[in-house]
């Protein structure tokens, strides 16, 4: 039996199922930074730390020993909690196709959004230094007005060449930027989608979590996400009403080239 | 047959592992009956039985073929394997290779979840999104 305890929930396999299917259907949209960054692992639930091949000098209490200690960061453990009705499992598995599953799909978009949040900005608490604050770059500033944004992506990418970082380019839009963009046209009815697209000969990735926009390069390498227990479904509790249920995780991040990436600033 | 389509203590398996044995076991059933069936119609002259047997057979065939997609849909990297080898012309030994590799990199590229793990398995996106 695994940590996650599925088998202690009141909930049939046909259900489970469902519960599965649905959280991967509300997190897939929104985990922007797994579109973008390397991704290393599952590793499992029992790995706790990535190695980062770096000592630090410790004082050994011993006559004629010296001593380095290696330097690990630990991952995260990250948990979004929610709740099933069991009057919904029950018509789950009448058949029902209409379930209502709104909890988990905010705890899905809840630890979507922490996963960006994390990997883009950082999470000081768990060590992680995120792509955006570790740039090296002066960041511009996105605006309000889209029809801007080509140059400034431009911009960024003509700046990622000077230092060396090759292509092709991804860019991560925060929610507010990314509805600019696919509102808009430019002159002669081009996409301001497809503009930006051609200019970063990459993905433009919708982004929640991310604050206005990172032009990150894909050549690999530079941005590294370790998981150890990808993305699953645990059991908590049950009573009566309904099954206490969370979504989980465990990872760390670790940005090997912070010249590789160019922060828009909202 | 009982806890013997088990290699492991049964109590320490999965309920998912414990499925996917039973499926496993009842696919190697199903082969063994259809291989049977073979030899009997085979050395069989009368007609009645001939066709009672093919009948039978064809069941055996159907059951193999549901065991065979219950467990590639449970098994993201054998259905992927499977996909470049069955229903294809040409050299099956060379499908299988290449199936094998390109499978198997691709499962490695992208986070593919650990054995027996009750993860979503969705691991990278690179690449999802144009």
């Amino acid at each position: 039996m695994s940590h996650l305890l599925r088998e202690h929930a009141p909930i049939t396999e046909e259900s489970w199922g469902r519960i599965d299917e649905e959280a991967r259907e509300r997190l897939t949209p929104a985990l922007a930074a797994r579109k973008l960054v390397d991704f290393s692992g599952p590793l499992g639930w029992q790995h706790s730390a990535t190695n980062l091949g770096r000592v630090a000098t410790v004082k050994a209490p011993f006559t004629g020993i010296s001593a380095e200690q290696r330097r690990v960061l630990p991952l995260v453990e990250a948990r979004a909690s929610f709740a099933v009705t069991r009057a919904e499992l029950a018509d789950s598995d009448r058949g029902a196709e209409d379930i209502d599953f709104a909890d988990l799909d905010r705890a899905a978009h809840d630890l979507a959004v922490a996963e960006n949040a994390a990997v883009f900005h950082g999470w000081k608490a768990a060590g992680i230094v995120g792509i955006a604050e570790a740039a090296p770059h002066k960041p511009i500033a996105l605006g309000n007005d889209c029809e801007r944004y080509p140059r400034h992506v431009a911009m960024a990418i003509e700046q990622l060449l000077a230092a060396g970082i090759d292509g092709p380019y991804g860019l991560a839009l925060g929610p507010k930027a990314h509805e600019l963009v696919l509102e808009s046209s430019e002159h002669g009815g081009v996409l301001l989608l497809d503009h930006l697209r051609k200019i970063l000969a990459g993905p433009l990735v919708w982004a929640p979590g991310v604050e206005g926009a990172v032009v990150v390069s894909l050549r690999g390498g530079d941005f590294l996400f370790e998981s150890g227990e990808d993305i699953s479904v645990g059991y908590l509790a049950h009573d009566a009403d309904a099954v206490q249920l969370y979504l989980e995780e465990s990872f760390s991040f670790r940005v090997a080239t912070p010249e590789a990436a160019f922060a828009l600033t909202p | 047959m009982g806890a013997d389509q088990y290699h492991e203590p049964p109590d320490e398996l999965p309920a998912e592992t414990r499925t996917f044995a039973r499926l496993s076991a009842s696919l190697t059933e199903e082969a063994e009956a259809i291989g049977w069936y073979e030899q009997r119609l085979a050395v069989e002259s009368d007609r009645e039985a001939l066709a009672i047997m093919r009948d039978a057979q064809g069941e055996e065939f159907k059951h193999f073929c549901m065991d065979l997609e219950f467990l590639l849909r449970r098994t993201p990297l054998w259905r992927e394997i499977a996909r470049g080898i069955l229903f294809q012309e040409g050299d099956i030994v060379e499908h299988g290779e290449e199936a094998e590799e390109q499978a198997v990199e691709g499962a490695a590229a992208h986070g593919a979840p650990l054995s027996g793990s009750a993860s979503l398995g969705i691991g990278s996106l690179r690449g999802a999104v144009q």
